[in-house]
């Protein structure tokens, strides 16, 4: 079937992958039955899964494509919020648009300051020291009055809209009835007005995020910048006696997924109007690592499937959202023992085991011919 | 006379009480094929993970195209021109037989992060003259039908080939080829002793270590003999042939014996 | 900053953190084997602790040691500390069964291991703290109602034992700090001498050193990686034991700061090494004292963090060095 897509001429894909992305843009005024969350806003719970598939995007940049396990993923995220919450409202009345760029910034110039010494020390260490940079930043904000300490910050701004409360237009949602589907006149989302009840403007807002980081993925995994991390990542040495800089690409790697848990932290502080540390504790940045790690780690789609299921199913089966981290844990050891490529693993990766497999199988048949002459 | 590319002076090297290379000297012209031999354990391959950075030297210089390369950085020493391959194969599995030796091609270019966002004409001109160069290179090594075959899928003799042809990718001036016919059968041996010939007459000066007296004899210009570290002969091949110095350590035999 | 502060309570800010250290230190043994042997992290040991943790207050809630005292106290204690020893043995145990070996069997690379520690770790914290909703399923709330309420707060062994305190010229000195550093640092020696002489010591060592040449020269790795768990789980069993009488109060979600602290430890003093384990986990408890002591309590756990990102920073392989294999073990 992928075959088939990779054959089509190319405005026939381009028109594909339009469609796809209008029909995301929509899903939320479809209200698709079985999809659609019942007692939870659908809009709200779409924006949660964007921000969810942001962060998974860059998580995997560091952790799929450069192969550097980092357990404090929330820090950068959390850096983010902060800066947008400071500079809107805390210390500062900037507008959103102004304060988002500063936040993607300062989470960037935070992953460069924690990578540079720390990617040299051993692969499993920079778990651990990620780690203990997550709490760090979590445990500063709850003992700094400066940046609000335990109870927070609120009334951070708010994205511009175009055309006031009353938007440009309004769009009607769809409404399931029995067997029926109607225009719903009641219920409409303007065009385009951040308020506070109507969540679908800032998935539209998240949507539009993931789609640009995407095309930012595809372009820069198909460069040398990509070919460089995938080297370092299979064989350090190797890719250092190649003539590639491995240090600075890890550097690289870091920092724009730092870049990427900023902008994801930026938008989540926007639409919350309210942060505190409780936002930011390590269990998100294990939650961001089952994404990236169920859906299949350097497979950007795959991560963009784990990172649905991590976010959208706590709250479509609400009723079990206490057992979300017991179930993830589960997921995360069964997937490491039965399927540790992940859920959908780069196409690569699975011709590469499925090759490496039959070599194994034939030299065992070899070794055994050897040892049956002797 | 010409151009030294490479000058080892007095290089020691030492892991912890083991002197794996006892001050060692020798030079390679420009243009030529220099034979690197010795037993098993003699530090032929340390010799080359010294001269490419892989291990500092105790002592010792190295000198390449006229300046010292001791101290830098792996990925320094390969822009600046030099390029191996390995003992036991190190390509990145997970990567076409292509990419690999893009990767090697990346070595002399400069795109980063930014052109490559933007695709702006350093990274388009940088690609076209990356994959020309590759493609030429899997011509050259005869795998250009495998291009878009995994590496892992490639067949051992196979990988070896790309493995030259990665090292070559980086546009070296001297490459160093560690037992690049380990494995191979006669036929396959005497076909890549050929290949490197051509290697050379591409402009490249060649380093190589190689086990099979008979084709090290073949195709090198010169042979540097190392045994326990240090280096017990340098001649040409016939000079080599009849040193009885040399002799007898491929023999094993005591060299008052062997005179 | 509080330096007078500081100064004033050296002493008694130095034996606290001691005691705080030799319990990091007790744990860091079974992160520092582990990954001396697999050159694995074992996420999950911190988990190993909790249920220690548990497993003494319970026994002691179980044979009433609130009314109990003289004699009878004490031999509730050592049962507490033999369950103890035991439940942490058991989990160690399970964990490398269930998380681990099939993982080490394919090779698999370690970071996929590290991974499924992590879940593992995951699957027993939350198992704890969701005991009142699984006892709820099973209909055994009820007769169990003392242990599994308050799953997801601190329980709490408050005022079952007394804590005397001693002058010692002047200084103030916690009866229950001697114990726990005097207990800690002789099970350490212990071990050590274990690991360094006794057969099933040098077969750690030897796997440790090259897997390969062990397995061939007799050593079964699995018995050896087992053995390791074993240890590793019995040590955070005695953690856990001088923990609660020292803290009294415990957690669910208790092991992760603790587990991380003594990772820190295992790191500081140089990762694979025993000794190290005890410097480093002794290090770390009095710099962690003293520092918040001086920048306030508050700042207490960034303190050790900062800590252990500057110690990776001068000195990666830590203050003595990585080495269970080499004799220095
Ligand atoms: N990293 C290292 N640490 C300690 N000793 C080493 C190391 N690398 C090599 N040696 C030792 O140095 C000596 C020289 O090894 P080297 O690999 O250079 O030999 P070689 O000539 O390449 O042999 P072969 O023909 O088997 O490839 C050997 O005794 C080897 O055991
Ligand atoms: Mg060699």
């Amino acid at each position: 079937m992928k075959n088939r897509f990779t054959a089509m001429p190319k405005p026939v894909k381009i028109l594909i992958w339009v469609l796809l992305a209008l029909f995301a843009y929509a899903l939320p005024l479809l209200e698709p039955p079985i999809i659609s969350t019942p007692g939870v806003d659908f809009g709200g719970v779409l924006f949660t899964v964007s921000i969810y598939c942001l962060v998974a995007l860059g998580l995997n940049i560091v952790v799929g494509y450069a192969g550097l396990l980092d357990l404090g993923y929330v820090g950068f995220y959390a850096i983010g919020a902060y800066t947008v919450a400071i500079l809107t409202s805390f210390h500062a009345s900037w507008p959103l648009l102004l304060a988002i760029p500063v936040g993607v910034v300062a989470a960037m110039v935070s992953g460069i300051i924690l990578g540079a010494p720390t990617l040299r020390v051993r692969g499993d260490y920079l778990a651990i020291v990620t780690l203990g940079f997550g709490e760090i930043i979590r445990l500063v904000a709850v003992n700094t009055e400066w940046l609000g300490d335990t109870r927070g910050i609120k009334n951070i701004a708010k994205p511009p809209g175009i055309g006031g409360e009353e938007g440009w237009f309004q769009i009607p949602h769809l409404f399931w009835g029995d067997g029926t589907v109607l225009l719903d006149s009641d219920d409409k989302t303007t065009f385009l007005f951040f308020g506070v009840l109507d969540q679908i403007p800032y998935y539209w807002m998240g949507l539009t995020a993931v789609i640009v980081v995407l095309i930012a993925d595809i372009l820069i995994k198909n460069s040398r910048v990509g070919r460089a991390w995938e080297a370092t990542r299979e064989d350090e040495d190797a890719a250092e006696l190649m003539g590639v800089p491995t240090f600075k690409f890890k550097l690289l790697a870091f920092a724009t997924g730092a870049f990427i848990g900023g902008l994801a932290g930026g938008l989540y502080a926007s639409r919350q109007g309210f942060i505190n540390p409780q936002s930011f504790l390590l269990l998100f940045s294990i939650l961001y690592l089952a994404a990236v790690v169920v859906g299949g780690q350097g497979n950007r789609w795959g991560v963009l499937v784990g990172a649905f299921l991590v976010a959208y199913l706590p709250q479509r089966f609400r009723d079990f959202d206490d057992f979300r981290v017991l179930a993830f844990g589960v997921a995360l050891v069964l997937l490491a023992t039965l399927r540790p490529e992940g859920l959908f693993p780069p196409r690569r990766t699975v011709r590469a085991k499925h090759l490496e497999q039959e070599l194994e199988e034939l030299e065992e048949g070899a070794g055994g011919e050897e040892s049956a002459r002797v | 006379m010409s151009e030294a590319v490479l000058e080892v002076q007095n290089l020691t090297l030492k892991f912890g009480g083991l002197t794996a290379l006892d001050d060692v000297t020798f030079r390679i012209d420009e243009g030529e094929i220099l034979g690197l031999i010795g037993p098993n354990g003699a530090g032929k391959t340390t010799c080359f993970n010294a001269v490419t950075g892989v291990y500092r030297p105790t002592s010792g210089g190295i000198v390449f195209q006229g300046s010292s390369i001791v101290g830098l950085k792996k990925h320094k020493i390969t822009q600046q021109g030099i390029a191996r391959t390995f003992q036991n194969i190190r390509l990145f599995p997970t990567m076409t037989a292509l990419e690999n030796v893009l990767v090697g091609a990346d070595a002399q270019h400069a795109t980063g992060m930014i052109s490559a966002l933007f695709r702006l004409p350093k990274h388009r001109r940088e690609e076209q003259d990356g994959h020309d160069r590759a493609m030429d290179l899997l011509r050259f090594m005869g795998i250009d039908r495998k291009a878009d075959e995994l590496a892992a899928n490639l067949s051992y003799g196979d990988q070896r080939r790309l493995e030259i042809a990665r090292a070559m990718a980086t546009n070296p001036k001297l490459i160093c080829l560690d037992e690049p016919a380990a494995g191979f059968n006669p036929a396959e041996k005497v076909e890549l002793m050929n290949l490197i010939r051509r290697v050379r007459d591409r402009g490249f000066t060649v380093l190589l270590i190689e086990h099979d007296m008979k084709l090290v004899m073949g195709v090198t210009d010169r042979i540097v003999v190392l045994e326990f570290g240090r280096k017990i002969a340098e001649g040409s091949p016939s000079e080599i042939r009849d040193n009885p110095a040399v002799i007898a350590a491929y023999l094993g035999v005591d060299e008052e014996d062997a005179s | 900053m509080n330096f007078e502060f500081f100064f004033n309570n050296l002493p008694e800010l130095t034996i606290t953190g001691l005691a705080f250290g030799a319990i990091y230190a007790l744990i860091a043994l079974g992160y520092t084997m582990v990954y001396g042997v697999l050159q694995l992290i074992n996420f999950a040991h911190s988990e190993v602790f909790m249920y220690g943790t548990f497993a003494m207050l319970w026994t002691v809630m179980a044979l009433g040691g609130r009314e109990a005292d003289g004699i009878k106290l004490i031999a509730i204690m050592i049962a507490a500390l033999f369950a103890a020893m035991l439940v942490s043995a058991l989990i160690a145990l399970v964990l490398e069964r269930v998380a681990y070996r099939p993982l080490i069997k394919r090779d698999a690379p370690r970071l996929i291991a590290l991974i499924s520690a992590i879940g593992a770790s995951f699957v027993l914290a939350e198992l704890m703290g969701l005991r009142d909703r699984i006892a709820g399923w099973l209909r055994l709330d009820d007769d169990l109602s003392e242990y599994v309420s308050g799953a997801r707060i601190n329980n709490s062994m408050a005022g079952v034992i007394e804590k005397p305190r001693w002058d010692v010229a002047g200084v103030s000195i916690s009866s229950i700090d001697v114990l726990v550093i005097v207990a800690a640092v002789g099970m350490m020696v212990l071990l050590d001498q274990f690991v360094r002489r006794s057969r099933l010591g040098k077969g750690i060592r030897a796997t440790a050193q090259d897997p390969e040449t062990a397995a061939l020269m007799g050593v079964n790795p699995t018995r050896t990686i087992q053995l390791t768990f074993l240890i590793g789980g019995l040590m955070a069993g005695i953690a856990a034991f001088l923990y609660m009488l020292k803290i009294e109060t415990t957690r669910y979600d208790v092991g992760f700061l603790l587990g991380v602290k003594a990772f820190t430890a295992a790191v500081l003093g140089g990762i694979g090494n025993l000794r190290g384990a005890l410097l480093g986990g002794l290090v770390l408890g009095v710099a962690e004292n003293w520092g918040s002591a001086i920048f306030g309590t508050e700042w207490r756990d960034v303190i050790a963090f900062v800590l252990l990102v500057l110690i990776l920073l001068v000195r990666p392989t830590g203050l003595l060095g990585e080495s269970l294999g080499k004799a220095r073990a």
